[in-house]
């Protein structure tokens, strides 16, 4: 058994893990002998610790990596948990058909995918990616194999769909795709500046669009407070304007290939670097509202153009926090975090604000709920930000909210178990021999 | 479209090329032992786009079976341009030192049966005049070492087979492809400790596609072993004896 250092997205743990490889989705688990816990690695796209395991082993996950069958007629596909979303889109774009949901970054797994639930920008009209996964097998450490879907094992279906990896191996699942008609999207970027606009904005888009999202500035208190980008889109219809179609585009980004070459010994993020770059990407488009056909690849993925943009925070790494207040609340709750950050001048370039739609999740644990979801970025500080996130975690419990486990390196177990009540029944379907750094701190004193 | 037999098509390295074969709609035959491995294989590159995916559970050293896949594949495809040969083991030297029948196994599996396939295959291919041969040997093979000189000796049988087999067939429009692959990270090497010198089997796919493409006898993968093992090869063998490589 070799040992290897492993890292998540955010950096900040950096720990040598046994290492279990997973040459065919046939084969039974093969267990460290020592008697150490697992946990399966998808692509190392979580942001904490929810997909480490310090002390313990980690399942190669990503080398399940095959497809098993597409039907290009329905859009059914059935793959190994291992696939990447990115590998799908390649094989099922030029056929007419696109994933349900995706993530923000197109280098997860389908199965990082399932054990996080992961939502989209189109979360308010078709929830997220456990919604549309029609079933799934499940390996156990004892070598049972279950097939899982809203008929067969129900219970195991509802526990595995963001269930953080710890409830089994999933080596295959299957998907209904979506159809389009081609990689475009027909998009509009709008300005606005309160928070009281935004919501009107995302009310008044979710009828007519599937997708929305913003970026939200949070550099700034007072009057800027609250101000961002709206955008929404809608898959392209087959008949294009071609003058409209992004010339050289596809073939330009076909394979991202810019790389941050090495770690800066500092973080390149910084209160003064945080204002400037706020204030131009606020005014970089001239006029209010922007009308343009996308690719879908700069539409929903504009960072893996940047490879390994991780970096550019340094050494220490950073942490993401990510929340949901419930709609009630939402609009204070939104307010008082904004002015929480922006007064403890740590704000971060990536502060993403979406609404989050009432088709309900499946999984015990899933993060996504009706209501409002920010998520930042933070540079690792150390305590003092720590002292803000503690700031932050009061508002999102007060309001009702919650944190999501993937982009979490830091919560308490009070604040998961307040966030999460069903966490007493999803004990039941942790598999004996899986565990992780995440669950480890969470479930402390229980 | 082209059409290719994997002999070995669930080593990892073979796999690889496998799948840059279907994504350009290519028609494949695919051998190897495990049975339920090869169907999970063969149901991935067809999805991937591959034209025709066949396949054969075939153990390398059955002998008497090498004619049959030959003609199998040459059937299904309904004709024959390339020969991947990518079967193999990691021979454990250790054992091999003592347990003189588990040596040689390992010698026929990766060396004999190699010898074998080729000579059967270089005939075919000769006879209608063009076509290619892809062999995986190994850096292994340029100079035994007593970390692994079993596997390496086999691998130096292909090595040295491989380059007559090309010199006789190029004047008869067959192209003969060594392929000296280093550290890959594959199933096969997951217990052993990575370093900086290890590649992933799809770097090694790219080598070993574009060589079947553009032509090239021997190719080191990734490149640099060629410059590591001219220095290795000249190392006296009075110094040699006293290193541990
Ligand atoms: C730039 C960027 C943008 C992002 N945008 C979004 C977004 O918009 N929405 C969103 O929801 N998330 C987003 N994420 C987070 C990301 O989608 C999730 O963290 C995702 O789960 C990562 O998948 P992964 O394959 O990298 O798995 P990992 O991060 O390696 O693992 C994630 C979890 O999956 C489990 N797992 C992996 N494989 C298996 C398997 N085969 N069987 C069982 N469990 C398994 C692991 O144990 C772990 O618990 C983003 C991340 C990045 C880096």
């Amino acid at each position: 058994m070799s040992s290897q250092v492993f890292t998540s997205w955010g950096r900040v743990l950096r720990e040598a893990h046994e290492v279990v490889g997973l040459p065919s989705r046939h084969q039974p688990l093969s267990l460290p002998a020592s008697g150490a816990s697992v946990l399966p690695f998808g692509n190392g796209r979580s942001y904490g610790d929810s997909n480490l395991n310090p002390g313990g082993a980690l399942l190669q996950g990503g080398q399940l990596d095959r497809f098993i069958a597409f039907d290009p007629v329905t859009g059914l596909l059935r793959c190994e948990g291992g696939v990447l979303l990115s590998s799908i889109l390649k094989l099922v774009v030029p056929q007419g058909w696109f994933l349900p949901v995706t993530p923000g970054t197109q280098f997860v797994t389908v199965g990082g995918a399932i054990a996080n639930d992961v939502h989209g920008k189109n979360h308010h009209a078709t929830g997220s990616f456990g919604n549309h996964v029609t079933q799934l097998e499940l390996l156990r450490s004892d070598g049972s194999r279950r097939l899982c879907s809203l008929e067969q094992n129900a219970d195991w279906f509802a526990a595995t769909i963001g269930g953080l990896g710890l409830t089994g191996l999933i080596t295959w699942a299957e998907v209904q795709l979506r159809r389009v008609a081609n990689p475009y999207l027909d998009t509009e970027s709008i300005r606005f500046h309160s928070l009281e606009e935004f919501f009107e904005l995302s009310q008044a888009s979710e009828r007519d669009y599937e997708y929305t999202v913003s970026w939200i500035d949070c550099a700034f208190s007072g009057k800027r407070l609250g101000r961002g980008l709206f955008n929404r889109g809608n898959h392209a219809p087959a008949v294009l304007d071609v003058d409209a179609v992004p010339k050289g585009l596809p073939a330009g980004i076909a394979t991202p290939s810019r790389r941050v070459p090495i770690t800066p010994p500092v973080s390149l993020i910084n209160t003064l670097s945080l204002k400037s770059f706020n204030t131009l990407y606020f005014n970089k488009q001239r006029q209010d509202v922007v009308r343009s056909l996308q690719h879908y690849r700069p539409f929903f993925y504009p960072l893996d153009a940047l490879l390994e943009w991780n970096r550019i925070y340094g050494p220490k790494g950073f942490y993401q926090y990510q929340c949901v207040v419930p709609p009630e609340r939402a609009l204070s709750a939104t307010r008082a975090l904004l002015e929480a950050i922006a007064a403890s001048g740590m704000g971060s370039f990536l502060a993403v604000l979406k609404q989050f739609g009432t088709p309900a999740s499946r999984g015990m644990l899933s993060f996504p709920e009706p209501g409002t979801t920010l998520a930042l970025d933070f540079p690792n500080q150390g305590p003092k930000l720590h002292a803000l996130f503690a700031q932050l975690d009061r508002i999102v419990l007060d309001a009702g909210g919650r944190l999501y486990p993937a982009k979490d390196g830091r919560m308490s177990a009070a604040v998961f178990k307040a966030g999460y009540p069903r966490w007493t029944e999803f004990t039941s379907y942790v598999d004996p021999r899986f565990d992780s750094g995440f669950w480890r701190r969470v479930m402390e004193n229980s | 479209m082209r059409k290719i037999l994997i002999v070995g098509a669930t080593s990892a390295m073979a796999e690889a090329c496998a799948r840059a074969w279907a994504q350009r709609g290519d028609a494949l035959f695919l051998a190897a032992r495990n049975a339920p491995q090869l169907q999970s294989i063969a149901d991935d590159l067809k999805a991937r786009g591959a034209q025709r995916v066949g396949s054969k559970v075939f153990d390398a050293n059955q002998f008497d079976q090498h004619a049959a896949l030959l003609a199998d594949a040459t059937r299904f495809m309904d004709g024959l341009d390339t020969v991947l040969i990518a079967h193999g083991t990691l021979s454990d030297q250790e054992r091999a030192q003592t347990d003189v029948p588990y040596a040689l196994g390992e010698i026929t599996t990766n060396g004999t049966s190699v010898v074998s396939l080729m000579s059967i295959a270089g005939e075919q291919l000769a006879q209608q005049g063009r076509g290619a041969i892809a062999v995986i040997s190994s850096v292994a093979g340029d100079r035994g070492r007593q970390s692994n000189y079993v596997y390496g000796s086999a691998k130096a049988l292909v090595s040295a087979f491989a380059s007559g087999l090309r010199q006789r067939l190029a004047k008869k429009g067959v192209h003969v492809i060594t392929v000296k692959p280093g550290f890959v990270d594959t199933p096969m090497t997951a217990h052993l400790k990575k370093g900086a010198l290890w590649v992933k089997p799809e770097q090694v796919a790219r080598d070993i596609t574009r060589a079947i493409d553009k032509g090239g006898n021997i190719v080191y993968t990734p490149g640099f072993w060629r410059w590591i093992m001219l220095i290795i090869k000249h190392i006296p063998e009075f110094v040699f004896i006293k290193i541990s490589l």
